[in-house]
């Protein structure tokens, strides 16, 4: 199911949680929001949810307008951090719940809704551990059974807030590709939270990037990664540098000298950002030159720690592993990638 | 020390043998002789004169009076307690803070007080007893008095056990729920209530064993008619004012089975509960 | 609340409907007023029904002076016997590993398992006449039951348990470091409890010893047992309560059930006081006993 968010609002005793936020999400797609713990990525979900109610604004599923039904009734799969399984229940009635607790009318008989239940931890490959409780199983275990729970009710959006954020690293991975797999077995329009960037790029079709309760930039993770439209979005996704220049006729200068990089429409100060792996080495006068302050080794490649010019500014950039560069040697290079945004 | 050490862990903190047989030895004293010479004089009756004494009708009317109000006002403290626990830990209203601080009166109000307090009020000329009277019924001096006397003590038991499980209860497992379609009556009685169930099984235990041994908050309401309003622990005394002390010895044996009956109990719904719901309460 | 709009007013999914809430909140208030503060209302109104000079009077009574102090000094006696013990259980109990451990925790709680008049009765069993021990300590005139050795230890027996099960989870959370610190600094084993323990745990100890007196001082059914209600002697504050209120002079009864009363209150308002101050540094009691 599509859903629309429309110019939402959302004060928390009047503290501005959200402003005036709007955004289209796909039917069928899986989309990330990301952002810094703050950035209102919880709040926005809750409110598609209903678990919140917007202060302004409205929220469609499909061409229904969502504002005005409950969370009961707006038929969403819900999964928590901390999987907020019910102790008292074993999987199989954990799973079973959204069933039954509907009105006698729409509620399906006992024995097909323990079929049900059955086929969805299948799915979710907990199948013989029907009987347990929920303090019986991993924690990686119990956010499956979250995850049936919420299917169970064949929810039109499924809304995972920070899924993963509670197992350690190993699980984590492991569920990813799962519910990658998942999304692609099932189809259901997916929003996950998150705050990691590896987790979002990885597994979404789109990000939606957020900061201090707006949306900084929507696309895929291409997009976003290799055409940030901001500041924050370079500086949030994946590692980058910057430094404060200044344009004077489309050459970009650092202090005194010209970088070798031109931008024609641009004039006056601005801040230039590229990414550590985006460089060329150079040799000659137009170029940024500085020299390495640390050097280690990251992978397959050298990651070089700069100090360019005379005014403190330092830079990371990657060099393959086996360049000379030691300790206090001179280095100078042209970034191949970059993006200037006015300066603050 | 290496015999010691088998005992238990070895440590650097000195003080192990003085403050562990001291420990015991106070224990010994006050409370492991003295139950060990009740237990020895009931049992100097023989068998048959245990069972003649134990069996007499006065103290099965005793015992069932003791058990019945019991049962009754652990019930009532149950579903109000309940309630009470959860306005306490969910509402905010003016006063809460006092009247969260107030229900621990009980473990506080000297019982002899509450007694003559309680009789105060229900007796047929105070304040509550009188608008009793006009409807026909009378509350102190019946065993509906030796109930609210119960309740009265057991009501702090029921809360005092419930409140900090309900805090523990995270408020992501009701949006859980009501994101699955539950509506919050359900959400109420499916959940939230069935995850307090041990709490609520102890709490009912705990304000239970200490009715069915309570004195001084109940003798002063209950009237103390023999197979009628007469409880346990009063038959004790009486038997005493006797010398019958033998008697006293083969009630109080009975009723500290049932109390070891009750805690074993207790222990068994919060072993239970650790297993299941993660929680002992 | 504010003038409703034809916007339908959706329910919070986590809250009850206002009315549902005030209901509750009515019926729970209700409830502890009729349970619990009336009967408190009750002692004072009671208390100086006849005003107050009769009040005063009543408890100018002998029986009265001398009730409040035996209670005075049978609480000075139980309540720090019981903070030796309370303070060696939660030490052996909580800095150190051992077998047996958990039973033993059991078994400090039992005295809260046990009615108050068996609690009376077993020392009558042990020291009355009938007994191997009555008769010999008569020997040598000493004098237990009906006396104040026996009221003392019928207190003791009720207020066994406070100050342990206050101190031992205290002391269990607190764990050994501090005092493992202090002893490798050179620290003696007793300079250690006095500068690094004893501080750490004193909220918690006053909480403890707090409703311990409250208890001791109040105990009605164990020391009813005992005591043989020897008026001007063998009389505790409650005690003497109950000869006040069999003998039908009422108001001295409820005046000296109304100090009791303050008694409790400035138990419960300490006690809240230091739940509320010191909350971190008291043991999670939920219940209190």
């Amino acid at each position: 199911m599509e859903v629309r968010v429309q110019n939402v609002r959302k004060e928390f005793d009047r503290f501005p949680a959200l402003h005036d936020v709007s955004l289209d999400i796909k039917s069928g797609e899986l989309i990330a929001l990301l952002g810094p713990s703050g950035s209102g990525k919880t709040t926005l979900l809750r409110l598609i949810a209903g678990l919140e109610r917007p202060t302004a604004g409205k929220i469609f599923f499909g061409d229904e307008d969502a504002s005005e039904k409950s969370v009961q009734e707006r038929n969403i799969g819900f999964v928590f951090q901390h999987y907020a399984l019910f102790r008292h229940m074993t999987i199989l009635e954990n799973v079973s719940f959204g069933l039954e607790v509907r009105p006698r009318a729409t509620r399906p008989p006992k024995a097909e809704i323990r079929r049900r239940a059955r086929e969805l931890l299948d799915l979710v490959q907990l199948s013989g551990l029907e009987k347990r409780y929920p303090s019986q199983l991993s924690g990686g275990q119990r956010q499956r059974v979250a995850l049936a729970r919420a299917l169970a009710i064949e929810p039109g959006v499924l809304l995972l807030d920070e899924p993963f954020g509670a197992l350690d690293a190993q699980v984590r991975r492991e569920l990813r590709k799962w519910l990658r797999e998942m999304h692609d077995r099932t189809g259901h329009t997916t929003v996950f939270v998150t705050h990691d960037q590896e987790e979002a790029l990885e597994l979404a079709d789109r990000l939606c990037v957020m900061s201090q309760g707006k949306i900084e930039q929507v696309g895929t993770p291409d997009t976003v990664y290799d055409q940030p439209q901001s500041p924050f979005v370079f500086g949030f996704i994946g590692e980058s540098s910057t430094l404060p220049v200044n344009i004077e006729r489309g050459d970009i200068w650092l202090g005194d000298r010209p970088i070798g990089i031109s931008s024609p429409e641009a004039v006056g100060p601005a801040r230039l950002f590229f990414r550590p792996h985006d460089i060329e080495l150079v040799d000659g006068d137009a170029a940024l030159s500085g020299v390495v302050a640390s050097s280690r080794r990251v992978g397959g490649t050298r990651r070089v720690e700069l100090d360019i010019g005379g005014a403190g500014h330092r830079v990371e950039i990657d060099l393959p592993f086996d360049h000379p560069a030691g300790e206090r040697s001179q280095i100078s290079f042209r970034p191949k990638r970059w993006k200037l945004f006015p300066a603050e | 020390m290496s015999r010691l050490g088998r005992f238990r862990q070895p440590s650097v903190i000195p003080g192990f043998g003085l403050t562990l047989g001291f420990t015991l030895t106070y224990f010994s004293l006050i409370i492991l002789v003295p139950l060990v010479a009740l237990v020895l004089r009931s049992a100097g009756l023989g068998w048959n004169g245990f069972w003649a004494a134990a069996l007499d009708p006065r103290v099965l009317a005793s015992l069932r009076t003791s058990f019945l109000t019991a049962t009754i006002a652990a019930g009532i403290n149950v579903v109000f307690g309940t309630l009470i626990a959860w306005v306490l830990v969910r509402y905010r209203f003016p006063g809460r803070r006092i009247f969260d601080a107030m229900v621990d009166l009980p473990f506080a109000l000297p019982t002899a007080v509450a007694g003559i307090a309680l009789t105060a009020i229900y007796a047929p000329n105070g304040i509550v007893g009188q608008f009793a009277a006009q409807l026909g019924w009378r509350i102190a001096y019946t065993p509906i008095g030796i109930t609210i006397a119960m309740i009265f003590i057991g009501l702090p038991f029921v809360v005092r056990t419930i409140q900090p499980i309900l805090e523990e209860i995270s408020k992501e497992v009701e949006e859980a729920s009501a994101t699955l379609g539950a509506n919050r009556f359900q959400t109420i009685t499916r959940v939230l209530l069935p995850s307090l169930m041990p709490a609520i099984l102890t709490g009912f235990a705990l304000a239970f064993a200490r009715a069915v041994g309570e004195y001084g908050s109940v003798i002063f309401i209950a009237g103390n008619i023999p197979f009628v309003s007469e409880i346990a622990p009063l038959l004790i005394v009486i038997r005493l004012e006797e010398f019958n002390y033998a008697g006293a010895a083969v009630i109080a044996t009975v009723m500290l089975a049932i109390s070891f009956v009750m805690l074993f109990i207790i222990n068994l719904i919060q072993a239970w509960s650790r297993r299941r719901y993660g929680y002992g309460s | 609340m504010a003038a409703s709009t034809h916007v339908r007013r959706l329910a919070s999914p986590t809250n009850e409907p206002v009315y549902v809430r005030w209901i509750l909140i009515l019926v729970g208030l209700l409830f502890m007023a009729l349970f619990l503060v009336l009967p408190l209302v009750a002692v004072f109104s009671e208390a100086l029904r006849e005003g107050i000079g009769v009040f005063v009077q009543s408890l100018q009574q002998p029986d009265a002076q001398s009730a409040i102090r035996l209670t005075l000094l049978v609480a000075a006696i139980a309540v720090p016997l019981n903070v030796v013990f309370g303070l060696a259980a939660s030490w052996a109990i909580a800095k150190f590993e051992f077998k047996g451990k958990a039973f033993l925790i059991t078994l400090i709680d039992l005295p809260f398992s046990v009615s108050p008049v068996i609690s009376g009765l077993v020392y009558v069993l042990l020291f009355g006449s009938g007994s191997v021990l009555g008769p010999w300590l008569r020997s040598y005139n000493i004098e237990i039951l009906f006396a104040v050795p026996g009221i003392v230890l019928a207190t003791i027996f009720v207020t066994f348990p406070f100050v342990a099960r206050e101190l031992i989870p205290l002391m269990q959370d607190q764990g050994s470091g501090d005092e493992e610190a202090a002893l490798s600094l050179g620290a003696s084993g007793w300079q250690t409890f006095w500068r690094v323990t004893l501080p750490n745990i004193k909220w918690g100890l006053l909480y403890g010893v707090l409703l311990c007196n409250a208890r001791a001082m109040g105990e009605f059914g164990a020391v009813a047992v005992v005591s043989g209600k020897i008026r001007g002697q063998t009389t505790t504050m409650p005690l003497q309560v109950e000869m006040f209120y069999n003998e039908y002079q009422s108001t001295a009864a409820f005046a000296l059930a109304s100090l009791l009363a303050l008694l409790a209150l400035v138990t419960l308002v300490l006690k809240t006081a230091l739940e509320w101050r010191f909350g971190d540094e008291l043991a999670a009691t939920g219940r209190g006993h």
